[in-house]
């Protein structure tokens, strides 16, 4: 795997850290008037989500991840792994339970999810800031409330729970932004 | 670009011109360009070429990491007190807070000694910024104050064991000297605690080995220090002051330690400046200096997190 030096530090740099990948946040000169520099980095370890920082002397290196985005449409699950397929080649990849924790509630069928891969593994799945869900239960709907006040939970097709308006009833197809986990409107079939 | 920003930075310079004004401080202008650079170890000078028309003769030439050495031969020609708002590049520092171009502020004052330069750079910093109430702490004090130990004295060995203790997260082969450690330590963990006191703050009394041009004196408990001083405020490290350096031949031995230390590293000698030392000869008066960065100045004064909000057109 190729070396990156610190000079090569920018966000979203992905790079093995302590046998873990990492994903550069934020990188900072730190360097005295006259003095040796540093680097100092805030990352993500993709492999347990956890934000850290480290300390860098500039010019040392650090080895390259080989950590790639790819857009995979969710077929279904067995309980205890979740699979995609590649929409062109039609391959089929594997994801774990760590990996979809973040977007369990927003996993349908035939949808295409961002999945980061590590060495060809899924380690992350991101669902895409929009998803529309069927309402799988609510309470009675209000006739004629239409103006949204006040509002109700609601649980979605996927086990998701919105707050949506009290008109909403169960059946419902609604947009819903995974990146809040709120409802945003009706969607057209 | 913000127009604002740019009227801002005017008026503060402007600000700047009036205060050295007042204190009867003359604003010199000397060359960007050196046949000679600096030579400490980890400065990189930008390196270029001057070409006479009509000639196929290259002579290397270095802008200027600081207007310091041109200064001081204006001083020792009998200038008096001087100041500059200077152009100055240093190669390879780009971030939040470094620009590889970025304006100095510097002066010199021949009638001056270190305690009350101290007080100049203060009263300046409150005239342009809200930064008042400064405090002032030795270097030992604040190794001794956070993290406990005598920092004029202890071994390379004790510091890098207390920098891994105290930054478990520093990463990489700790091949790093003395000085090193030090800096690691005291851009790691003490900036931030000064940070903290939310008041400019003076450390003065540097180890001797981080002397730089400042002359090296006996501190009360009779150990060796280096007269220099450095401003903290709102996390920036805004300001490097010195009693200067007086002699010749040591600062030609400081120079050509540090052209050892740059072989070591395996970075590239840097020439000399002979007519720096030629002037020194001939006789620097005792003066105290200070250099400021002035767009660092301009984040405090306008509250910026970034050097390239101040400037009016940033490096790219």
């Amino acid at each position: 795997m190729a070396n990156l030096s610190t000079n090569e530090f920018k966000s979203g740099l992905k790079f093995m850290l302590d046998g873990d990948p990492c994903s550069i946040i934020e990188n900072e000169l730190v360097k005295p008037g006259k003095g040796q520099a540093f680097n100092r980095v805030k990352f993500r370890n993709l492999k347990t989500g956890r934000v850290n920082e480290r300390t860098f002397k500039s010019g040392d290196s650090v080895e390259s991840a080989d950590v790639m985005e790819v857009e995979l449409e969710y077929s279904y699950t067995d309980g205890e792994f979740w699979y995609f397929m590649d929409p062109v080649s039609f391959e089929q990849h594997t994801a774990d339970a760590n990996s979809i924790e973040e977007c369990k509630n927003w996993l349908k069928e035939q949808y295409t999810y961002t999945v980061t891969q590590w060495n060809g593994t899924p380690l992350v799945v991101t669902a895409p800031n929009f998803v529309n869900l069927v309402v799988a239960d609510t309470d009675p709907g209000l006739k004629g409330d239409t103006s949204g006040g006040g509002g109700k939970p609601a649980t979605l097709e996927t086990g998701a729970v919105v707050r949506v308006p009290l008109f909403i009833e169960i059946g419902e197809l609604l947009r819903v932004d995974t990146r809040s986990g709120e409802y945003v409107e009706r969607a057209k079939t | 670009m913000d127009i604002e920003i740019i009227k801002r930075r005017a008026q503060i310079v402007s600000d700047i011109r009036h205060f050295f004004s007042q204190r009867h401080v003359l604003e010199v202008d000397t060359p960007v360009l050196s046949r000679a650079a600096p030579t400490a170890p980890y400065l990189e000078s930008f390196k270029t070429e001057f070409i006479p028309i009509g000639s196929i003769d290259k002579a290397s030439y270095y802008l200027q990491t600081s207007p310091e050495f041109a200064m001081k031969v204006l001083l020792a020609a009998g200038s008096g007190s001087i100041y500059q708002i200077a152009k100055v590049f240093r190669n390879g520092e780009h971030g939040r807070v470094h620009s590889p171009e970025f304006t100095m502020l510097e002066w010199y004052r021949p009638e001056l000694n270190l305690e009350e330069l101290m007080d100049e750079v203060a009263a300046l910093l409150e005239t342009i910024t809200s930064y008042s109430g400064s405090i002032r702490f030795s270097y030992q004090e604040v190794f001794s104050q956070y993290l406990n130990i005598n920092v004029l004295v202890c071994s390379k060995d004790e510091l890098q064991k207390l920098a891994i203790k105290r930054l478990p997260s520093f990463s990489g082969n700790p091949d790093l000297d003395r000085d090193g450690w030090l800096e690691l330590l005291m851009s790691q963990v003490i900036e931030s605690e000064l940070a903290s006191l939310k008041k400019p703050v003076f450390i003065y009394n540097f180890p001797s080995s981080q002397a730089q041009l400042a002359k090296v004196k006996l501190d009360n408990a009779g150990e060796e220090v280096a007269a220099r001083f450095e401003l903290f405020a709102g996390g920036l490290e805004l300001a490097n002051g010195y009693d200067e350096l007086l002699d010749p031949k040591e600062l030609r031995k400081r120079f050509e330690y540090d052209n050892q230390q740059r072989l070591k590293l395996g970075k590239a000698e840097m020439p000399i400046d002979e007519k720096l030392l030629t002037a020194m000869e001939s006789g620097l008066p005792p003066c105290t200096g200070v250099a400021l960065g002035l767009d660092r100045l301009l984040m405090l004064a306008m509250n910026k997190k970034s050097i390239d909000c101040v400037q009016n057109l940033p490096f790219y």
